[in-house]
C-alpha cells in the first residue's frame, strides 16, 4: 500500500508538472490575448515529433534544445500571419482559427510521420533505473523529466517576477494600451509570448515523447485535459493553473491505481448489486475504469459551483 | 417580400428532393443524398447555437449521438414487442431524447457564454464519449448497437427496406425540420437569440435572462440534433460510440462554418458540400488536410462562409456591378487557379512520397505522369507555387478596385439580410495597402 502511495504520488507529480508546462503557456497566452489556444496540445505533439526527428540524426540532447526553439518560432510565425489576421473578427474567430490549426497539424503529422507511434527512445545515458523501492523500480528518465519540469517552472517564475521582461509582460497582461503608450511594441510582445508558450509546450513534448507514446493522437488525448486544467484553475491565473495541474495529475494517477467499484463498497454493507440490472455497468465499473472521466466531472462541478475556477478573478 | 418569393426556395427544395433520385439513380448516389439529408438537419441545428445565439459548442454531437442511440434502442424495443408505431415517427423519439439530454446538460453549460461555454461543451462532450466506453449496456461497447428498420409497423405497403424509401423519409424529415428551424428564426424567441448574441448586456437590461435564452436555444438545437441522429440510426441501422465523440462535433462545426453561419442557407450549403466531399474522399488520402486548410482560410478571409460570399455577390448582381467584377475575377483567376494547382501538386506529391512510397514513386495527377521523388518535379512545383503566388498578389489590388467600384453607394442601402459578419466597408478605393483592402473586400 505504501509502495502504491509513493509511486502514484511520484507519477502524479510528474504528470502534473508536465500538465503545468503546457498549462502555463496556455494561461499566459490566454491572459494576454484572450485567445484560448485550441492548438496548444498540437504544439506539444509537434515538439515530440521534432525532437524525435532531430534525435534520429544527432541524438536526443540537441533535440531537447532545438525542438522547442523551432516550435517556438513556428508558433510566433503563426501568431504573426494567422492569428493577428483573425483578431479583428473577435474571440470566436480566434478560437475557430486555432481549432482549424489543430486539425491541420494533426493531419500533417499523420502524413509526415504516419498514423502509428514512432520509435522515440529514452537516451542511453538515462536508460537505467534510478532507484528501487519495494521491488519496483523508478526509471532515471522519469526523474530527469521531473527535474526539467521543476527547473522550467522555477525559471518561468523568476523570469516573470524578477526580470524587466517579466515586468513588461505582466504589465501587458492587464494594461496592454498603457504599455503601448510607454513605447513598448505590444504586438511584438504578444507574438513573443505566443511563441514562448508554444516553445514551453514543445519542451513538454520532447521530455514526454520518449516516456509516453509519440503518436498522432497524443494531442487530441491531452488537449481536453489541458482545458480542464486551465478552467478549473481559473482562466488566466498561473497559480491556479499550477494547483489544478498537480491536483489533476495526482487524482488521475491515483484513480488508475484503485481497483474498487461502487458494488464492492456496497458489498461491505451486505448489499449485492446484480450486474445485469439497469445501469449495472455503472455500479460494477471500478474507479480505475472511470479514471478518464474524472477530470471532466471535476470540470462540470467546478463550473457549476465556482464558475471563475479556483483562483480565477475574471468572469469569462 | 410577397408570399410567392418566400415560398420559392421551399418549393425549389421540394422539387430537388423529388427530382434528384431520378437524375442520380445509382445506389451510391442515393445513399450520399440520404447522408446529406440528415447532415443538413444537424448543421442547421448547430447554427441555432453558433449563428443565431452566438455560442460556440465543441460537443454538439452528444445530442446527435444520444438521439441515435435512443432511436436504435427504441427500434429494437418496437420490434421485440411488436408495438404499433410506424417507422416515419421513430426519428421523433431521437428528437425527444436529444431534448431530454440537452435540458440538464444545457442548463449547466449555458450559464456561461463565450470561451467558458466552449470549454464546458468540450468537457461534456469528452465526458459522454468516455462514458460510452464504460456503460457498455447502453452504448454497446466497441460493436455499437445494431438495429433493423424493417421490423416496425408497416403503413401503405412501405417496408423501408430499399434505400430509396429511406431517402424519401429523410427528405421529408429534412424539409419539415428545416421549415421549423426557419420558422424559429422568425419567432420572438429566435429574434431575442440574435439580441443575446449581439449584445448580451443590453438584452439583460431589456429584461431578458440571457441564460434562459441561451438555454432555450440549446434545448431546441438538441431536439433537432436528436432527430438528425435518429435518422442516421435508421439509415445506417447501427450506432457506434464514435458518434458522440469529438470527431462528429468538430465536423458539424466545419460544415456550419464553411457553409456560413450568418445566413439560413449557409449550413445547408456546408452540409451538402462537406458530405459530398467526404463521400469522394477516396480520390485523395489527404482530404482532411484540404478540409482543415479550407476551414482556416475561411476563418481568416471569409468569416461569412460560402453563403456570405454568394449573397455578397447577389447584392452586387442586382446593381449590375457584375459586369465590372467579372473581368477582374477572370484576371485574378489565372494565377489563382495555378496557385491552387501548385498547392494540390505539392500536397499530393508529398502525400505520395510520405505515405504511399511502398507503391513505387511513379504517380499520376491531373493528367501528368511523373516520379514523385524527382528533383525536377519538386523544382517545378516550387516554381509554380512561388510564381503564381507573386502574380496572384499583384491581382489583389485590381480585384479590390473593381469590387469598390461595383459596390460604391450600395452601403447606404439598408440591408435587411440577417446578421452580417463584422464587416468594415472599405469604400475609399485606395489600393495602396493591397492586403487590408482585399480582406475588407472579400467580406
Amino acid at each position: 500500500m505504501l509502495e502504491l502511495v509513493i509511486f502514484s504520488s511520484l507519477n502524479g507529480l510528474l504528470y502534473g508538472m508536465l500538465l503545468f508546462l503546457l498549462a502555463s503557456g496556455l494561461t499566459l497566452i490566454f491572459s494576454m490575448m484572450g485567445v484560448l489556444n485550441f492548438a496548444h496540445a498540437s504544439f506539444y505533439m509537434l515538439g515530440a515529433y521534432f525532437g524525435y526527428q532531430i534525435s534520429r540524426y544527432v541524438g536526443y540532447w540537441p533535440g531537447l534544445v532545438l525542438a522547442p526553439i523551432l516550435v517556438g518560432f513556428a508558433g510566433a510565425l503563426i501568431e504573426r500571419f494567422g492569428l493577428r489576421t483573425v483578431h479583428k473578427f473577435g474571440h470566436v474567430a480566434e478560437l475557430l482559427f486555432t481549432f482549424g490549426l489543430a486539425f491541420i497539424i494533426e493531419e500533417g503529422v499523420q502524413m509526415i510521420w504516419g498514423k502509428v507511434a514512432v520509435d522515440y527512445r529514452v537516451p542511453e545515458l538515462l536508460n537505467f533505473p534510478a532507484f528501487t523501492l519495494f521491488e519496483t523500480t523508478f526509471p532515471a528518465f522519469k526523474m530527469f523529466m521531473l527535474v526539467v519540469s521543476v527547473a522550467t517552472f522555477v525559471a518561468l517564475l523568476t523570469l516573470l517576477t524578477k526580470t524587466r521582461v517579466g515586468l513588461i509582460i505582466q504589465a501587458a497582461l492587464s494594461h496592454p494600451n498603457t504599455v503601448g503608450m510607454l513605447g513598448h511594441n505590444v504586438p511584438l510582445i504578444f507574438m513573443m509570448v505566443f511563441g514562448f508558450g508554444c516553445g514551453l509546450a514543445a519542451l513538454a513534448g520532447v521530455i514526454a515523447g520518449p516516456a509516453l507514446v509519440t503518436q498522432p493522437a497524443m494531442a487530441a488525448s491531452l488537449g481536453p485535459i489541458l482545458f480542464v486544467v486551465v478552467v478549473v484553475g481559473g482562466l488566466g491565473s498561473l497559480p491556479g493553473a499550477f494547483i489544478a495541474s498537480l491536483a489533476i495529475g495526482l487524482i488521475q494517477t491515483f484513480a488508475v491505481a484503485i481497483n474498487v467499484s461502487i458494488a464492492d463498497v456496497t458489498a461491505l454493507f451486505g448489499i449485492k448489486v446484480d450486474p445485469n440490472s439497469f445501469a449495472g455497468d455503472l455500479w460494477m465499473a471500478t474507479i480505475a475504469q472511470v479514471a478518464p472521466i474524472i477530470p471532466y466531472l471535476l470540470l462540470v462541478l467546478v463550473l457549476m459551483f465556482r464558475p471563475q475556477g479556483l483562483m480565477g478573478n475574471r468572469d469569462t | 417580400m410577397s408570399v410567392m418569393t418566400r415560398a420559392l426556395p421551399w418549393l425549389g427544395g421540394i422539387a430537388m428532393i423529388l427530382i434528384l433520385p431520378h437524375v442520380f439513380s445509382s445506389g451510391a448516389a442515393i445513399s450520399i443524398m440520404s447522408l446529406i439529408g440528415f447532415a443538413i438537419i444537424f448543421a442547421l441545428s448547430y447554427n441555432i447555437l453558433l449563428g443565431q445565439t452566438g455560442i460556440l459548442s465543441f460537443g454538439h454531437a452528444v445530442y446527435y449521438g444520444l438521439g441515435g442511440f435512443i432511436t436504435a434502442h427504441a427500434l429494437n424495443i418496437i420490434a421485440a414487442n411488436k408495438l404499433p408505431i410506424p417507422l416515419p415517427l421513430v426519428p421523433l423519439v431521437g428528437g425527444i431524447a436529444g431534448l431530454l439530454f440537452a435540458a440538464p446538460l444545457g442548463w449547466v453549460s449555458t450559464k456561461r457564454a463565450g470561451t467558458a461555454f466552449s470549454m464546458i461543451s468540450l468537457g461534456i462532450g469528452e465526458l459522454v464519449a468516455a462514458c460510452s466506453l464504460i456503460l457498455r449496456g447502453f452504448f454497446g461497447g466497441e460493436g455499437g448497437i445494431s438495429t433493423s428498420r424493417t421490423s416496425t409497423l408497416q403503413l401503405f405497403g412501405l417496408t423501408y427496406g430499399p434505400q430509396i424509401q429511406v431517402y424519401y423519409l429523410i427528405g421529408v424529415w429534412c424539409l419539415i425540420c428545416s421549415g421549423l428551424m426557419y420558422a424559429f428564426t422568425r419567432t420572438p424567441l429566435g429574434q431575442i437569440c440574435n439580441a443575446v448574441r449581439d449584445n448580451p448586456e443590453r438584452a439583460e437590461f431589456v429584461g431578458y435572462s440571457t441564460h434562459m435564452v441561451r438555454f432555450l436555444a440549446f434545448c431546441i438545437a438538441g431536439f433537432f440534433a436528436g432527430i438528425a441522429g435518429g435518422l442516421a440510426a435508421i439509415h445506417y441501422e447501427i450506432v457506434t460510440s464514435g458518434v458522440v465523440g469529438a470527431g462528429p462535433s468538430g465536423f458539424v462545426l466545419l460544415m456550419t462554418f464553411i457553409g456560413g453561419t450568418g445566413f439560413f442557407i449557409g449550413p445547408i450549403l456546408g452540409a451538402i458540400l462537406l458530405t459530398a466531399m467526404q463521400s469522394l474522399s477516396d480520390i485523395t488520402g489527404a482530404w482532411l488536410l484540404y478540409l482543415g486548410m479550407l476551414f482556416v482560410l475561411m476563418v481568416m478571409y471569409a468569416p461569412g462562409g460560402l453563403a456570405g460570399l454568394l449573397l455578397m455577390h447577389r447584392q452586387v448582381a442586382t446593381r449590375q456591378g457584375l459586369t465590372r467584377l467579372v473581368p477582374a475575377y477572370g484576371f485574378a483567376a489565372v494565377p489563382g487557379l495555378s496557385l491552387f494547382a501548385g498547392i494540390i501538386f505539392f500536397i499530393e506529391t508529398s502525400h505520395h512520397v510520405l505515405v504511399k512510397s511502398a507503391e513505387g514513386m511513379q504517380m499520376r495527377l491531373l493528367g501528368f505522369s511523373y516520379e514523385a521523388d524527382s528533383p525536377t518535379a519538386w523544382g517545378l512545383i516550387a516554381a509554380l507555387i512561388v510564381v503564381s503566388y507573386l502574380a496572384f498578389r499583384r491581382t489583389w489590388p485590381i480585384v479590390a478596385t473593381a469590387w469598390t467600384e461595383a459596390t460604391v453607394g450600395e452601403r447606404s442601402v439598408p440591408d435587411d439580410s440577417k446578421p452580417k459578419p463584422p464587416a468594415k466597408a472599405n469604400v475609399d478605393g485606395s489600393a495602396s495597402n493591397s492586403r487590408s483592402t482585399i480582406t475588407a473586400a472579400v467580406r
